[in-house]
């Protein structure tokens, strides 16, 4: 047993879990009828607004919610801060899980689903102009990175012999150091800033407040910051849900990295708004012009008040300014893909309920996997040795 | 604490310089160079000034591509008001007093195509001879080319389990082109509001009309430029806004993602430059540590 990770021994069925199985199985349920019947009857989409909720939340909002395991990766691999090493776990398991969902996000916003296998034949149906192919090989590819990444948690666990185990972790190790880690590092850098590049080409219909050919890099910058936010919550949540100890003190060290990340975002985005000459539209643009102030305060607030001692202090701020630039990072990617994307005519959009509980079926279905694996592997920190 | 302040610094450091790097990249992306439209480009012009609204395009289109009925409220009559999965053209009118217009609404046909651009499996094709844009089967249903078409003229089967391709003008790609015909609405048109030919000779025609009959249109093609220039031109009486053709940008939506994307991932150096480093890095940390927990 690895002494840095511990498996947290409660009992699996409570309250909350069935709560969660109660909102997945009414996800379920819209979700075969959307396979019975066909994507419009269960959501608002129209020809005007093809992509909705499921694209905007479940693909790119919650990708971007599953970089943990790629900042910290960058933290501890790349820059050698080996103290955040006993983080590094539970963010890729939020990882694997937020990735692997929004894949399943994808199979059910996909009209043809069954031409899937086309992504598998390169030579043949690979169109490389295509932001969304890179997109999509590159998320295939990273969903099967991350879940190498967990294999040496799995093994642990499973049933071999001590020697055979032995033999596995050993080559894991080297599987993990020489090819999997860089691979973990290089993959999502390509396409979460390429989720911004999805919108690249719409320059007539997203709003120039917000489309510039330096979405990708605005995309990239807040999805690590965010990394590093979910990282935050995710454990300070763990703790008062399983009652152990809060990792304050490691958390208030990464909650440093969030404000430099928010700090160097805002720096971009205004510096590229001015450079556009955009800065005037800022406060003439109706409805946008509030997405945008409350876009850029849910950065800055956190970012900066993060820079005082005194609000990294106490789990409950850490949470909260955490929180909040999490919601920041969500709500930019809702302006680029929803709010501030307008295709003109007399086309509207508010997402249906039904296409709702699918998005939250499945994001109830990301914490259930959570809670089962955290009870069965040895997932999150062994706090007297991290604090030791 | 003074080593820590030391780490952050460093931190600070990278992320500045990695930004500069990134910035600098992504404001070097040139847009990718304008496609010019090829001699053997086909095209159609359509002259709302002829246009007696007789919708026989709407029919024959049909009938030429075997497309089901868009039913009225009582289900007796195939009457579409708008494009949709089974109407690929329409004719819409426009009332201004006692002025009225019409506009026949349908794929354009761009010289650089932004669905074909961004469709992930290239199934949505632009053919290099005729510059016919048409959609093939291996259509993965994503409406990627939904979202990026400026004209918004792509259509999806939302009512259905197991949709059709992505379903819009393609000329009769598939039918009548097939068979050395012209595209059934031109075939039927009883006025000579919509005609077919090579979208050169169409340009000088519509050119013609506007210099032979002063007063009588807005003297300007629509699509000889407007996102890089379209196959379908049109002509008109009324400003092509009031009739729903939008006013766009010449450039193309593809020559800005498409010059940021190729430049960013130019010869995949980006990625095997930033692979290695990782790769780097992570052995040397591997090494600095082992070394260290020796020491302790």
């Amino acid at each position: 047993m690895s002494k840095e990770y511990t498996v947290v021994e409660r009992k699996l069925l409570t309250k909350p879990f069935m709560f969660f199985l109660l909102l997945f199985l009414v996800g379920v349920f819209f979700t075969i009828e959307r396979f019975l019947k066909g994507i419009g009857p269960v959501s608002a989409l129209s020809d005007g607004y093809p992509w909705g909720v499921w694209i905007t939340y479940d693909v790119v909002t919650g990708m971007a919610l599953a970089c943990g395991g790629y900042a910290l990766a960058i933290l501890v691999y790349a820059l050698n801060n080996w103290k955040f090493h006993p983080l590094v776990r539970s963010g890729l398991l939020t990882g694997a899980f937020g990735y692997t969902l929004g894949g399943l996000a994808v199979i059910i916003d996909l009209g043809r689903y069954w031409n899937l296998w086309e992504f598998f034949v390169p030579w043949k149906y690979w169109n490389v102009n295509s932001v969304l192919l890179e997109v999509a090989v590159c998320v295939m590819t990273y969903t099967t990175v991350l879940w190498i990444e967990l294999m040496p948690a799995i093994v642990e666990r499973l049933k071999m012999s001590e020697a055979t185990r032995e033999k596995v972790q050993k080559f894991l190790d080297k599987f993990l150091l020489y090819f999997i880690i860089p691979l973990g590092i290089t993959l999502p850098t390509m396409h979460q800033s390429s989720l911004g590049s999805l919108q690249l080409i719409s320059t007539v219909k997203l709003s120039p407040l917000w489309h510039t050919i330096l979405l990708p890099l605005l995309f990239l910058i807040s999805c690590i910051g965010m990394g590093y936010a979910i990282v935050v919550a995710e454990s300070l949540l763990s703790s008062l849900f399983f009652g152990r100890p809060y990792e304050t003190k490691l958390l208030k060290e990464l909650a440093k990295y969030v404000a430099i990340l928010g700090l160097v975002w805002i720096a971009v985005r205004f510096a590229d708004l001015a450079y556009r000459g955009q800065l005037g539209n800022v406060l003439h643009s109706g409805v946008l012009t509030l997405s945008f102030i409350i876009e850029i305060l849910l950065f800055a607030i956190p970012s900066i008040l993060f820079l005082f001692p005194k609000f990294r202090s106490t789990p409950r701020r850490l949470f909260l300014l955490a929180f909040m630039f999490l919601f920041g990072g969500c709500l930019y990617r809702f302006n680029v893909f929803l709010i501030a994307w307008d295709p003109g005519e007399t086309f509207v959009y508010f997402p249906s309920v039904p296409e709702l509980m699918i998005t939250i079926g499945i994001v109830s279905l990301e914490v259930l996997l959570y809670l089962i694996f955290v009870k069965t592997f040895p997932i999150l920190p062994n706090i007297h040795k991290s604090h030791g | 604490m003074k080593p820590v302040d030391n780490e952050r610094r460093k931190f600070l450091k990278k992320v500045g310089i990695t930004t500069a790097t990134a910035v600098g990249l992504s404001a070097g992306a040139k847009a990718r160079e304008k496609k010019e439209p090829k001699e053997t480009y086909y095209g159609m012009l359509y002259d709302s000034t002829r246009c007696v609204g007789c919708k026989t395009c709407m029919v024959a289109c049909k009938e030429a591509n075997n497309l089901p009925p868009d039913y009225d409220e009582e289900r007796l009559h195939d009457a579409p008001i708008d494009l949709s999965a089974n109407t690929r053209t329409v004719i819409k009118l426009y009332k201004e007093g006692d002025k009225h217009a019409y506009i026949k609404v349908q794929c354009m046909h761009c010289i650089d195509p932004s669905c074909v651009s961004v469709c992930p499996v290239g199934a949505m094709k632009k053919d290099p001879e005729t510059g016919v844009v048409y959609v093939d089967d291996s259509c993965l249903g994503c409406r990627y080319c939904q979202m990026a078409c400026p004209f918004n003229i792509p259509r999806f089967e939302w009512n259905s389990p197991i949709p059709k391709k992505i379903s819009k003008c393609d000329m009769c790609w598939f039918t009548n082109l097939k068979e050395g015909k012209q595209p059934a609405c031109c075939e039927v048109c009883p006025n000579e509001a919509i005609i077919f030919g090579k979208r050169e000779e169409l340009l000088e025609e519509a050119k013609r009309r506007i210099k032979e009959n002063p007063g009588r249109y807005v003297p300007r093609v629509y699509g000889e430029s407007e996102v890089g220039g379209t196959g379908v031109l049109y002509l008109a009486g009324v400003e092509f806004e009031k009739l729903g053709l939008p006013k766009l940008p010449m450039t193309a939506p593809p020559q800005v993602s498409e010059g940021v994307q190729h430049t960013v991932y130019k010869g995949f150096i980006a990625p095997i430059v930033l692979f290695s480093t990782v790769l780097a890095l992570n052995v040397r940390n591997r090494k600095k540590r082992e070394k260290e927990e020796k020491n302790e």
